[in-house]
């Protein structure tokens, strides 16, 4: 094995280009999980860590673009107003150690389903921009995930920054495990209110093959809404609109069997998730809208 | 690969290190620092918790190479680390005392003699140690979180202790210990 230790990202991407097979490493959470196991020998560990501006963020106009080993500490700490749904999934990331070294560049590039930033990026919307000697793309997250810890990326390409969509409305995030702390998702599900575009998106880990988000609740939902004028009048949401919004949730999942849960308890549970984000998000958009009318 | 990093303030140099291996095992096995435990080697336990720049990570997700010209402190390290804080910069050896300074021997199978830091004080006061396996990782995460947050409600303290497992105490004595161990820092004992 070969312990590559680029200076900066253009070292970073030559070391790459010229060995395609090296297994980049940043907060080394899943790598080195991997190597202590003895399940993975890379040939060659391409260290990230000394490329500073991946620990870096910055806000614009209409997204964050959040560099590839910003640890989930830092989301949870700085991003909270622009990335709620963000910060909430990095919330439940393992333990406080863990985020302190993990980051969203890892989360994209292991593409496990139940990775806990997936289905609040595929709720907010967002870009990843991934580069290689070759020049810089930027994959829309829709068309990330490929297969179970397959992702969209060349063998000669790195992950530099994710650029999220900020929070035009409140966002929820939800997961189901056996305790708060330490623990792999059995599923979770994120939701985000877009009351600029009048739109609803999600997002499902943890329940399918990949990250996947539910198109037809959300669809459906969209019409819901616009048809009953809820954005304007700010009413509760009715109670059968969002059990057909959670059954179509559920329906949305292709999950499997294994030692976490059934198949048949992560689509019942990823239903209670849709409509309770459903039910806080909505309760929080509805106390917005009321005190923006009272003090006009 | 050579690694040269600073461990509990002194410059080390680990020779032979295999690209593979976790800081971990370098501090344990090559550097004869084996108060970090080596439990689960996945992130699950906490019980390998060492600062790294400040920062409480678990050593056995570090690769080796990572910590190249960086600073770490562990658990050894800790009454130090905490006394250097609790003086600021104005701490030092006089120059009559260095003068003077002969090694001895440190008792390091009880801990008799040696000093401790506030914390691993308030972990024995408050009996908070049992088989001692997960004691390392938790001095380690409850001082930085002193550290950061000198007034923590039991909810901080869960929080800040959440990734470190005991499979002996029922966790209670820890937070009573963490608690001993702030009430006391912010009374300047």
């Amino acid at each position: 094995m070969d312990f590559l230790r680029p200076a900066s990202w253009e070292e970073a991407l030559a070391a790459k280009a010229e060995h395609p097979t090296a297994v980049p490493i940043a907060g080394g959470t899943d790598v080195m999980v991997e190597i202590n196991f003895d399940h993975r020998r890379p040939e060659y560990l391409l260290d990230l860590n000394r490329v500073t501006d991946l620990t870096e963020w910055e806000v614009g106009q209409d997204s964050v673009r959040l560099g590839a080993s910003v640890p989930y500490t830092r989301v949870m700490e700085n991003l909270r107003a622009e990335l709620p749904g963000l910060a909430l999934a990095s919330h439940t990331v393992a333990s406080p150690q863990i985020r302190n070294r993990g980051g969203v560049g890892g989360n994209l590039g292991t593409a496990s389903p139940a990775g806990d930033a997936h289905p609040a990026l595929l709720a907010a919307g967002a870009e990843v921009e991934v580069e290689s000697v070759r020049g810089s793309r930027l994959i829309p997250i829709d068309d990330f995930y490929t297969g179970v810890k397959r992702n969209a990326l060349a063998p000669d390409e790195l992950i530099r920054a994710v650029h999220i969509k900020k929070a035009d409305g409140p966002q929820q995030y939800s997961k189901v495990g056996t305790r708060n702390a330490m623990v792999i998702a059995v599923c979770a599900f994120g939701l985000a209110l877009h009351p600029e575009t009048r739109t609803v998106r999600t997002g499902i880990g943890s329940a399918a093959p990949t990250p996947v988000r539910a198109k037809a609740a959300e669809e459906f939902l969209n019409a819901a809404l616009e048809e009953g004028g809820f954005w304007d009048n700010g009413k509760i949401i009715t109670p059968s609109v969002a059990k057909q919004f959670a059954d179509l949730c559920a329906a949305a999942c292709n999950p499997i069997d294994d030692v976490r849960g059934t198949a048949s308890y992560r689509r019942h549970a990823v239903g209670i998730m849709a409509r309770r984000t459903l039910t806080w998000t909505w309760e929080s958009y509805r106390g917005t809208a009321a005190r923006t009318e009272g003090v006009a | 690969m050579r690694v040269n990093f600073t461990v509990n303030g002194r410059p080390q140099e680990a020779d032979d290190v295999w690209e593979g291996e976790s800081l971990l095992y370098v501090l344990r096995e090559r550097l004869g620092l084996p108060g970090s435990k080596n439990a689960c080697e996945q992130g699950e336990c906490g019980s390998c918790t060492v600062r790294l720049d400040g920062v409480p990570v678990c050593s056995c997700l570090v690769a080796a190479g990572q910590v190249e010209g960086r600073d770490v402190v562990t658990v050894e390290g800790l009454a130090d680390f905490a006394k250097q804080r609790a003086c600021g910069s104005t701490c030092g050896t006089p120059l009559d005392e260095a003068k003077q300074w002969a090694a001895k021997g440190q008792d390091s199978q009880t801990g008799e003699g040696t000093e401790l830091s506030p914390i691993q004080q308030a972990f024995i006061d408050a009996g908070a140690v049992q088989c001692g396996f997960c004691t390392p990782g938790l001095l380690v995460a409850a001082d930085e979180m002193l550290e950061r947050n000198p007034n923590p409600t039991d909810a901080d303290i869960r929080e800040a202790l959440s990734g470190n497992l005991c499979r002996c105490t029922g966790y209670e004595k820890i937070m009573d210990a963490v608690r001993l161990a702030a009430a006391r820092q912010s009374e300047g004992v």
